[in-house]
């Protein structure tokens, strides 16, 4: 989909991109995250052409991105950042069909495909869909950036920082809201953050940048269990290393065939993470594993979280 | 209940027709307007009270033009003078602002502000050895003067677009025209706007001043006034400019709440 063959930029002297190779496959989701100044805005911004590499080349479907029309380039990709930049005196309906009114999509076709991504955005169509940017909470206006970004159904998905001038509570809930995006629409996102949970709950494959360089790319769970080297490890952050890796996997995973104890149960996508803290609380060794409409899957075992073995696993 | 809607109905069609009709009362800018055009129409027939305010004067109304016609052309050659520097000013300050114009800023910026430190009353002196007596001086003068306030908010209107939205409007895909068009100028109009609004009003005062060059305006009877110590037509010529200003920045005013984005 997009591969990086040996780019460099410099900026005045100084190298912010030093001979990067990297290859994005189609429906991937990969975040690229790094401390400030390792070149991961400039990363991506060289994909749509905000700024240019110096050496090198970036395939996009195997061509070249200097050889297509600059607009045409950016016109195929969703383009979402940190400060949002919608435009203050449009609707969110206006902002939402930028792209789909320069291609020139018929008027109806806008319409149905605002509608869709309202919906897809939980934003209720008949309350937000005449309102300006000023009439919504910060929350509201990342969405619709999004969904903006989203609206032409666009190869790819570039975001820059999208979720970094949040609260909180508002950030993980449009984390969530985004990992389910991916999921529905198999799109090919490329995310730039500096926040390793964001990281790892949405990436299926992190790029951990450092002075312009790569230090590691592969699964959140690559990372986690196998860091390539001491920086990684202090980037995940070296004394939770453990529990992220819990945060990773699921109770489903984990959970014995056994009949249900009593005491209530958890998910199968509840995480370990969640199911420890579950026992924490409890003081319990055992906690049920419940799918949906109450049917019992099996019975996670703290012994088996910790030794990483499933004696007669559920599933 | 239910007997009483209809009347109800009718009530609030009569309301609706009452706050028209009140919207109209409190109408400033209306009021203003008619007091505008019954001081002229007026005036013609002030000399008793002309008189009476100055009883040492022989002639005390000015009558060398009818008001309504010095009106009129004051009005036409505020409106040419400053058509002239809102379209020069409007597009200096686009190009300026623009990839290919930046490096022009400094040198546009100075020679507005050379327009606007200049005299008037220079600039006519300097005009009439040039293009001779009457309204065309007086244009040039008044373009000249005009200019460095349009100049001045359309740079600022369009600077004060956010960085964030000229971003993604280019990481849109929108072409540089589509990003002018469709987000900068709607976005940069309400700056602008009060600029054009500046530069007018600033302009009506001065159009009295081209009078001294021949040309007809409102200024006529003022300086035929100062000339020949007739304090009377001073007042008849300033009351009438006051009013015009007053008159057009309320109507700018009203001009500026339609443009405003903002809600």
């Amino acid at each position: 989909m997009i591969e990086f063959i040996n780019i460099a930029k410099s900026y005045g002297g100084t190298r912010v991109i030093d001979g990067l190779n990297l290859k994005i496959s189609q429906g991937e989701f990969v975040v690229v995250i790094g401390p400030s100044g390792s070149g991961k805005s400039t990363l991506l911004k060289m994909v749509n052409r905000m700024e240019d590499h110096d050496t090198g080349k970036i395939l996009l479907n195997g061509e070249e991105i200097y050889k297509f029309e600059l607009r045409a380039l950016r016109l195929r990709m969703g383009y979402a950042i940190q400060s949002v930049g919608l435009f203050p005196h449009w609707t969110v309906e206006r902002n939402i069909a930028t792209v789909p009114q320069m291609l020139g999509w018929p008027q109806d076709k806008i319409h149905r495909r605002v509608s869709e991504l309202l919906q897809l955005f939980q934003l209720e169509e008949s309350l937000y869909r005449r309102r300006l940017p000023h009439q919504l909470s910060g929350g509201q206006q990342q969405r619709v950036g999004v969904a903006r970004a989203l609206a032409a159904d666009p190869d790819v998905l570039l975001m820059d920082e999208p979720f970094g001038a949040l609260d909180p509570a508002t950030r993980s809930a449009l984390q969530l809201e985004m990992k389910r995006v991916h999921k529905v629409s198999g799109k090919t996102i490329v995310l730039v953050t500096h926040d390793i949970d964001e990281a790892l709950l949405l990436a299926t494959k992190i790029v951990l940048l450092d002075k312009g360089r790569i230090v590691q790319v592969g699964s959140p769970m690559e990372l986690l269990t196998h860091p390539a080297n001491d920086f990684v490890v202090d980037f995940l952050g070296r004394s939770d290393l453990g529990i992220k890796r819990l945060s990773l996997e699921t109770a489903g995973a984990f959970a014995r065939a056994e009949v249900a104890i009593d005491g209530p149960g958890l998910s199968p996508d509840a995480s370990l993470r969640e199911v420890v803290s579950f026992m924490a609380v409890h003081r319990v060794m055992k906690v049920n594993v419940t799918g949906n409409e109450a049917t019992h899957v099996g019975v996670v075992h703290a012994a088996d979280i910790f030794s990483g073995t499933v004696p007669g696993h559920a599933t | 209940m239910m007997p009483s809607q209809p009347s109800a109905l009718a009530a609030d069609a009569s309301f609706a027709s009452f706050s028209w009709l009140q919207d109209r009362l409190l109408d400033r800018l209306l009021w203003a307007a008619l007091a505008l055009i019954g001081l002229v129409w007026l005036l013609p027939y002030s000399t008793p009270l002309f008189h009476g305010l100055f009883p040492t004067l022989e002639r005390p109304l000015y009558l060398q033009e009818p008001f309504v016609d010095l009106l009129w052309q004051h009005c036409a050659l505020v409106a040419l003078s400053s058509s002239i520097a809102v379209v020069i000013g409007s597009a200096a300050g686009v190009f300026i602002t623009r990839a290919r114009g930046r490096e022009f800023a400094s040198v546009v910026q100075a020679i507005g502000s050379i327009g606007q430190t200049f005299p008037p009353v220079a600039v006519l002196a300097l005009a009439v050895p040039v293009v001779g007596f009457g309204e065309l001086p007086a244009l040039i003068a008044l373009a000249l003067y005009g200019l460095l306030p349009v100049l001045q908010a359309t740079v600022a209107g369009l600077q004060s677009v956010p960085t964030a939205v000229r971003q993604s409007a280019d990481g849109m895909g929108m072409s540089p025209w589509q990003r002018f068009a469709q987000v900068e100028l709607p976005l940069a109009l309400p700056v602008w706007l009060a600029g054009v609004r500046a530069s007018v009003i600033i302009n009506i005062g001065t159009a009295a001043i081209a009078s001294t060059v021949g040309a007809k305006t409102l200024g006529s009877p003022i300086i035929v006034g100062l000339s020949g110590f007739n304090t009377a037509y001073v007042l008849q010529g300033a009351v009438l400019v006051g009013m015009l200003a007053i008159v057009v920045d309320m109507a700018f005013e009203r001009l500026a709440k339609r443009v405003a984005w903002r809600a």
